[in-house]
C-alpha cells in the first residue's frame, strides 16, 4: 500500500523532471501565459539569442495595458509600446497571441479557463501571482517573476521548492448574498495576509463541491493574498462540465482518457496536510475592507474596530491604514459614502460576477458613477446577449472593452487622489488604483449596491425577493 | 550575476509592516526598460511628495548609501512583478532582514542576488531598536547564516538551494541546459501518458 498522498503530491510528482539533493524540483509547464509585463523576461531571452523552447504551449494575451475605450489609436505612447513591444515578441517567436482586436482577447486568468487551455493537472504558469486561480481546475498553477518568466519560455521548466500543503475546509452552506469572495476576505482576515506563507492550498469541503467554477476560481484566486502562491480545488463533475467543449481542451478520446486522470487527483483519504482548518460557511457574511491590507476585512455589519491595545505593532498598522483610508475606529462599514464603483477583474470580471451585480442593478440608477469591465471579450458578449449590459448602462455605469483596467490601473485606468472606489477587485494596496486612492474589497453584488445607494452597504435587503 | 559570501554595509530600520510589491515600486512606473534603472522609483509614493520631491521625514531619504534594509512582517507581499526588487537592487539595496517575505518576492529577489534574510520577529526588533537613531554597519555573513550589528549576532534562516545559488551567482537557464536530456524524456512520457495535456487544436 502506498502512503495516501495530497492532490498537490499528486500533481507535483507528475510534473517533476528531477530533484536536487537540496531538494529542489524541476518541474515540466504545460501551459505558460505571457502579457505585456513579461518584456522584461523576452529580453533576457533575446540577451542570449534563445528561441522559445515550447511555442505551441506558450500564449500571449494583451491585458495588463490593455485600453478599454478606444483600441485602434492608443493615446499614451508608453501604453501603446508596451502592447507593440508584446506583438513583437509573439510574432519573432510564433506565439499564439489574443491581441486587442481578437474576440478571445480577455485578462489571461479570465481567458485560459474559458478557452480550455486550463485543464485538471497541469502545470500552468505566468508572470502574474493571480495565476493561482487556474487552481480552480486542479492545476498547479503559480505566479512567477520575469526571470523565472525567461526561464521557462527557454527550457518549458520552473525550479521549486514543493510548498507545504495546508487545507482550507469550508462546511455548509453559504447565507443569502454571500459569495466565494466573502470566504476568501474571510479566511484572510482570520490567518493574516501572509497567514499562508509557505503553503499551497486546497480548498474543501461541502461548500466548495456547491461553488461554480466562476466561484472556485475567484477563491483560488485570492489565495496569494492571504501568502499562498497556489490554490487548488480537486476537479469534479462541475469541472467537467465547464470544460465540455471548449476548443483548446481535449476531446473524443482523449477526453475520456483524461477524465480517468482527472478523477484520480483528489486527495486520498488519510493524507495529511501541514496545515488542516475548517470553517463553517454559516459564519460568513458579505465582507468588505476598510483597510490598506486584505487582511483588514470585516462583515458589512461591523464597526471599525479600535487599535488592538495588546498588540502595538497591529494597531499601529491600523490606525495607518485608516489615516490613509480617511476613516475612524469604531465607524460603521455600512453607510461609509463611496466616490465611484468599479466592477472586474481576474478576481471578479466572470459572466457570474456580471450576472449577480446586473441583480442587484437591474431597475434601479447608480448614485455614483462606475465602470463594468468584463474579464474577456466573451464574457462581454455574452453579457450582451443577456442584455446585462443595458442595466448597468441604464444605471449609469459605463460599459467597455476587456482587460485589466482599475484593478491596477496599468492601461491608465485610475482612482483620483483621495477618492474612494468600492471594488470586486484584489487588492487594496496603498496606491494600488492610483496614487492616493481608497480602495475597498467586496464581492461584485456589493459594489453594485454600493453604487445604487452611494455607500459601502448590506446588499441583501437589495436582493431581497429578487435572487433566483 | 555575481556571487557573493560576504557583505558589509549601512543598515537602516524600516519598522513598517506588509511594505507590499505595489509600495516597492508603484504600477505606473513598470513600463520604463531596466537599462533607466528603476532604483528612482523604489517606493516612490512612500518617499515623493505630489511634486516628485523626496519627503524629508522618511528615513530613506535622509541617509545615502545604504544597502541593507531591516524592515516588518510580509515584506514583498502581493505581486509577482520582479520590478520590486529591481527598484531595490538599483537603489544600492543588497540585503533585506524581516521576519517574513512575501513566497514569489523572495524567489524574485535570489535571481538578482538579492538576500531575504529571515529572521525571528523578536531579533528584527532588537536590530531595529539599535538602528533606530542611526544607520549602523551591518555584516552578513552567508555560509554561516549570521549577521553582526555592533554587539548583537543573529541567525537568518534562508532556503539552502538559495544559499548556493546566492553565493555562486548561478543562473538557472545555464544550471537547467545542462538536464536537456532529462528534459526530454520527461517531455516525451508526458506526450505518451496525457497526450491530452497538449492543447487540442493547432496554434
Amino acid at each position: 500500500m502506498n502512503a495516501p498522498r495530497t492532490m498537490l503530491d499528486k500533481l507535483w510528482a507528475s510534473h517533476e523532471v528531477l530533484r536536487r539533493e537540496d531538494g529542489v524540483s524541476l518541474l515540466w509547464v504545460d501551459r505558460h501565459f505571457v502579457h505585456e509585463g513579461s518584456h522584461h523576461a523576452f529580453a533576457k531571452l533575446a540577451e542570449r539569442g534563445l528561441p522559445v523552447a515550447e511555442t505551441a504551449l506558450t500564449f500571449a494575451v494583451a491585458d495588463h495595458y490593455a485600453p478599454i475605450r478606444s483600441r485602434e489609436r492608443i493615446a499614451d505612447p508608453k501604453i501603446a509600446r508596451m502592447i507593440e513591444t508584446l506583438r513583437n515578441n509573439a510574432s519573432a517567436h510564433t506565439l499564439r497571441i489574443f491581441d486587442l482586436s481578437d474576440p478571445s482577447q480577455g485578462i489571461v486568468h479570465v481567458i485560459g479557463p474559458e478557452l480550455g487551455l486550463t485543464l485538471p493537472g497541469l502545470l500552468i504558469n505566468c508572470g502574474d501571482s493571480h495565476t493561482s486561480t487556474h487552481g480552480a481546475f486542479g492545476a498547479l498553477a503559480f505566479g512567477i517573476g520575469a526571470t523565472e518568466v525567461a526561464h521557462v519560455l527557454a527550457t518549458q521548466t520552473v525550479w521549486q521548492r514543493k510548498p507545504k500543503a495546508m487545507r482550507i475546509n469550508v462546511e455548509g452552506r453559504l447565507g443569502f448574498g454571500v459569495t466565494a469572495k466573502d470566504i476568501a476576505l474571510n479566511w484572510i482576515a482570520q490567518l493574516g495576509s501572509g497567514g499562508a506563507q509557505g503553503h499551497a492550498i486546497e480548498y474543501a469541503g461541502q461548500t466548495i463541491r456547491d461553488l461554480s467554477m466562476e466561484g472556485r476560481m475567484t477563491l483560488c484566486n485570492l489565495s496569494i493574498e492571504g501568502g499562498a502562491r497556489f490554490g487548488m480545488v480537486a476537479p469534479d463533475e462541475v469541472t467537467f462540465a465547464y470544460l465540455e467543449g471548449r476548443e483548446y481542451a481535449p476531446s473524443g478520446a482523449d477526453l475520456q482518457s483524461a477524465r480517468q486522470v482527472w478523477r484520480g487527483l483528489v486527495t486520498d483519504k488519510g493524507a495529511v496536510f501541514d496545515r488542516d482548518i475548517t470553517l463553517s460557511a454559516a459564519d460568513i457574511s458579505p465582507t468588505v475592507t476598510w483597510g490598506t491590507s486584505p487582511e483588514q476585512a470585516l462583515p458589512i455589519t461591523a464597526n471599525i474596530p479600535a487599535p488592538d491595545p495588546v498588540d502595538p505593532a497591529k494597531s499601529n498598522l491600523a490606525r495607518e491604514a485608516l489615516d490613509y483610508m480617511g476613516l475612524a475606529p469604531g465607524q460603521p462599514l455600512d453607510g461609509i459614502p463611496v466616490d465611484q464603483v468599479f466592477i472586474g477583474s481576474c478576481t471578479n470580471g466572470r459572466i457570474e460576477d456580471l450576472r449577480e451585480a446586473a441583480l442587484v442593478l437591474s431597475g434601479r440608477r447608480a448614485r455614483v458613477p462606475g465602470l463594468v469591465v468584463p474579464g474577456s471579450e466573451r464574457v462581454k458578449a455574452q453579457a450582451e446577449a443577456e442584455g446585462l449590459d443595458r442595466i448597468f448602462q441604464d444605471a449609469g455605469l459605463e460599459w467597455t472593452a476587456s482587460g485589466c483596467s482599475m484593478c491596477v490601473g496599468m492601461n491608465g485606468d485610475v482612482v483620483a487622489e483621495g477618492k474612494r472606489c468600492a471594488s470586486s477587485t484584489n487588492r487594496n494596496f496603498r496606491g494600488r488604483q492610483g496614487r492616493g486612492a481608497r480602495t475597498h474589497l467586496m464581492s461584485p453584488a456589493m459594489v453594485a449596491a454600493a453604487a445604487v445607494t452611494g455607500t459601502i452597504t448590506d446588499v441583501r435587503p437589495l436582493i431581497q425577493g429578487r435572487a433566483a | 550575476m555575481a556571487g557573493w559570501s560576504t557583505q558589509k554595509g549601512h543598515a537602516l530600520a524600516l519598522a513598517i509592516d506588509n511594505i507590499d510589491t505595489d509600495q516597492l515600486i508603484p504600477a505606473r512606473f513598470m513600463s520604463a526598460p531596466r537599462s533607466e534603472g528603476y532604483g528612482q522609483y523604489l517606493l516612490h509614493d512612500m518617499r515623493r511628495d505630489d511634486d516628485e520631491q523626496l519627503t524629508a521625514d522618511f528615513p530613506l531619504n535622509r541617509h545615502e548609501g545604504i544597502s541593507i534594509l531591516v524592515a516588518g512582517h510580509n515584506f514583498g507581499s502581493g505581486s509577482s512583478r520582479e520590478a520590486a526588487v529591481y527598484a531595490l537592487v538599483d537603489a544600492g539595496i543588497r540585503a533585506v532582514i524581516a521576519p517574513s517575505f512575501g513566497d514569489i518576492f523572495a524567489n524574485n529577489a535570489i535571481n538578482n542576488g538579492l538576500l531575504p534574510a529571515q529572521v525571528d520577529a523578536q531579533k528584527v526588533m532588537q536590530l531595529q531598536h539599535a538602528l533606530k537613531d542611526a544607520p549602523a554597519q551591518v555584516s552578513i555573513d552567508l555560509p554561516e547564516s549570521r549577521l553582526t550589528l555592533g554587539d548583537i549576532t543573529v541567525t537568518f534562516e534562508l532556503d539552502e538551494g538559495w544559499r548556493v545559488k546566492l553565493i555562486n551567482g548561478w543562473d538557472d537557464i545555464d544550471l537547467t541546459r545542462q538536464h536537456m536530456q532529462a528534459i526530454g524524456a520527461h517531455r516525451k512520457n508526458r506526450n505518451k501518458a496525457a497526450p491530452w495535456a497538449w492543447p487540442n487544436k493547432p496554434n
